[in-house]
């Protein structure tokens, strides 16, 4: 009996109500569960650029606490990381290695701009060394402005990351 | 409060009147002859009663004596400075760039950790090389005799030299690139000629 | 015949020698790559390669003149912002024939102590971490708060302050500072004495520590080491002591040397100069004129008569810093050189890490008070 209700024709509208079925019972569900489980547990790359590394050192202080969300600078391997805080100033030597550092990360993966200079170079702006803001080397998420921000304003940023993480889809790299 | 003569460099020199309090000075204060401070020019006095006219003394001021030599005497220069006058560290080696006198200058600041009587004075030596338009570094003209043998401190500063104006340190075993980029293909960034600006 | 290029030649390998690039992303190594090369355990040669963060600072410098320089300036090491500007300004002063007034100079030597404080808690805090002992991470990152307070209330600003101009400072302390300056020092000193219990008493760290990495004090003076480094092998130099500029020379400072000269001497004293950093504050509150200006004004684009050139030096929290001026009479300066003391440790590191263990790298290496972007410029 089911052979005579699926046949070629009506094939693609089953299978689209299917998936519309899917989606509103398992997909929705499941993908707040893995954004939740994404939102409060990024790990940033262990990687110190610049002068802005101070301002999250003091973030990750007891004052500021920045590991209350969940973001602890895991000391392992960056392949279990999926945050990258680009804390200022990235020199023509430092480019390839951030972008190697980019690559070598496991999906999913987001970076935050932090400070003047990642976002566009800031006050070296016209230096010989310095390139002019890191949008071509790594796609940035979120950009955090200041010299050096201050540690709320690095919260904030994160924040704001965790809201556009809710936003997107889970499923695709699942 | 308008910002007034100078009067903390020279505090240890006699012979200078205070500044004076008639409306029109009648007598500039520089016009008198200003008394060297002792100490230093008794280490500037040591040096030139060896090598005579080989070297030039700038200036003895205040904690600071500045001697001129020319880059084949460099090294003798030092070695006595080293041997006799008990200078044994060097804190800093600058680079200045000359364009119009067509010279590079290389300035090496002398100090001394073991001698008790030395420990505020510094001994600021001197010397320049030639400098060409087109430079290759390595292989033109913009040579020094290296000091790392006499002062073992000035290894890094002097590879750091070399990859900022393209002056080459002979008897240094290591002149390489120790802060620029590996693919740096361009003029020594700190010579007058480079410019950051357009770029 | 083919001609081989040169770095595709073969070249014959030592099997037992690996080399292993402890990179620019790595919890152990800053803001810098060290290259070394290990048989077995051991470090045979190490090739440090700084240059990360090379900004060109000392060629910008020559493209803005005397006043705007200074945000540039400060910049290599952000939080002891104010003992990196301060021989720039020294210099500036004794070329431009500036006097600064007598409470600038007290309130300049408590920010610049402040400093000190604020920039060593971050080295213990980093030294914790390199060490893994994250309680020492946690507690002089939380405890430098109270500094940092002070010098947000003096200043307005956490790091990065831009206090210091040619000709005094910028702004006068706000009403009551003094007091509350010295309560929160009072309570400052209270808590890094607890320190020796968590930190320099535990065995973990001594047997880490003690005896790795000696320098002996004719090879500290010879290298030209400077700061603590030189301190903890045994040579009795500070800068505020023996060259002593602004009001030092009215203060009573005592020196701390230690004499073994291994890492857990190195990393010892700066604590216990965090201590003498107190007493050095609290003097100064106690002598500071009540009122006064605390600034010479300068007139627009200041420039000097001629030529001239000046080299001042400072005690700053990593050692001695210096700063070159060379002016030929116009606004900005003909050559600015920064000689930092980081700079000058460098050498020290290839020459101790010979011979010693891997695992011990991170211990070794820190200890040098080394800050890699100041190194850089």
């Amino acid at each position: 009996m089911l052979k005579d209700l699926i046949t070629p024709e009506n094939a693609n509208v089953f299978v689209g109500k299917l998936g519309d079925i899917l989606e509103k019972a398992i997909d929705k569900p499941l993908g707040y569960a893995i954004n939740w489980g994404r939102i409060w547990s990024l790990w940033p790359v262990h990687i110190e650029t610049a002068c802005c590394s101070v301002e999250f050192g003091a973030a990750s202080s007891p004052r500021y606490d920045v590991e209350r969300f969940g973001i602890i600078e895991a000391f392992g391997s960056l392949r279990q990381c999926d945050l990258v805080v680009v804390q200022g100033t990235i020199t023509r030597k430092m480019a390839p290695r951030l972008r190697l550092v980019y690559d070598q990360m496991p999906e999913p993966k987001y970076v935050i701009a932090m400070g003047a200079c990642a976002i566009t170079g800031g006050l070296y702006f016209d230096s010989y060394n310095v390139l002019p803001g890191i949008d071509g080397v790594i796609p940035v998420d979120v950009y955090v402005p200041g010299c050096p921000p201050r540690p709320e304003t690095l919260i904030q940023g994160c924040i704001l990351l965790q809201e556009k993480i809710k936003r997107m889809k889970a499923r695709k790299f699942v | 409060m308008m910002s007034t003569e100078t009067a903390s460099a020279e505090v240890k020199s006699e012979g200078k009147p205070t500044p004076a309090k008639k409306p029109t000075p009648a007598k500039k204060p520089e016009e008198k002859p200003i008394e060297l401070p002792e100490f230093e020019k008794g280490l500037s006095d040591k040096i030139t009663e060896k090598f005579g006219d080989k070297v030039e003394v700038a200036f003895v001021k205040e904690d600071r004596v500045r001697i001129n030599v020319g880059s084949e005497n460099v090294h003798d220069v030092a070695e006595f400075i080293r041997d006799e006058m008990n200078f044994d560290h060097v804190e800093s080696v600058s680079g200045v760039d000359f364009p119009q006198d067509k010279e590079i200058e290389v300035v090496y600041h002398i100090g001394s950790y073991s001698d008790s009587s030395l420990s505020r004075q510094v001994l600021v030596l001197a010397t320049r090389t030639q400098r060409e338009e087109n430079p290759i570094p390595g292989k033109d003209a913009t040579k020094l005799p290296t000091l790392r043998d006499i002062f073992y401190s000035v290894e890094f500063h002097e590879r750091e030299i070399f990859e900022m104006f393209g002056v080459f340190f002979e008897g240094h075993p290591d002149n390489r690139r120790l802060l620029l980029p590996e693919d740096w293909a361009d003029l020594p960034p700190l010579r007058k000629d480079f410019d950051t600006r357009g770029r | 015949m083919t001609e081989i290029m040169p770095g595709l030649a073969l070249q014959k390998v030592d099997e037992r020698i690996m080399t292993l690039n402890v990179g620019p992303q790595h919890p152990g190594s800053g803001h810098m790559r060290i290259v070394v090369q290990i048989d077995g355990d051991y470090i045979v040669a190490c090739d440090p390669d700084p240059g990360y963060v090379h900004r060109g600072e000392e060629k910008m410098a020559e493209y803005r003149n005397y006043i705007t320089n200074i945000p540039h300036l400060e910049r290599p090491v952000i939080h002891d912002s104010c003992n990196v500007l301060y021989p720039y300004v020294l210099g500036v002063e004794e070329l431009l024939g500036i006097e600064v007034p007598e409470r600038a100079k007290y309130i300049r030597v408590i920010a610049s102590e402040l400093n000190r404080c604020i920039y060593i808690m971050y080295w213990l805090a980093i030294y914790g971490i390199f060490l893994g002992h994250s309680t020492m991470f946690m507690w002089p990152a939380g405890d430098r708060e109270f500094l940092i307070d002070l010098m947000e209330k003096m200043t307005g600003a956490r790091v990065t302050h831009a206090h210091f101009i040619p000709g005094g400072v910028r702004n006068d302390l706000p009403p009551n500072f003094e007091d509350v300056c010295l309560r929160q020092v009072n309570y400052f000193e209270k808590r890094i004495k607890e320190y020796a219990a968590v930190f320099y008493d535990n065995p973990i760290l001594i047997s880490r520590t003690a005896n790795t990495g000696v320098l002996s004090r004719q090879d500290a003076i010879r290298l030209g080491t400077t700061g603590s480094v030189l301190r903890a092998s045994g040579v009795d130099y500070d800068l505020r002591v023996k060259e002593p500029y602004d009001v030092y020379d009215e203060l009573d400072i005592h020196t701390n040397v230690m004499k073994e000269g291994d890492a857990y001497a190195r990393s010892r004293i700066p604590w216990l100069d965090m201590m003498e950093s107190c007493n050095i504050i609290r003097q100064a509150l106690q002598k500071m004129p009540k009122s006064g200006s605390v600034r010479t004004k300068l007139k627009p684009n200041p420039k000097t008569k001629g030529a001239a050139t000046v080299y001042k030096r400072v005690e700053s929290g990593r050692g001695s810093l210096g700063c070159y001026i060379v002016s030929d009479g116009k606004v900005e300066p003909y050559r600015l050189k920064l000689s930092v003391p980081s700079f000058r440790n460098l050498i020290a590191l290839p020459y101790l890490l010979k011979g010693e263990k891997l695992g011990n790298m991170p211990s070794v290496y820190w200890s040098l008070n080394y800050w890699p972007v100041e190194a850089d410029r």
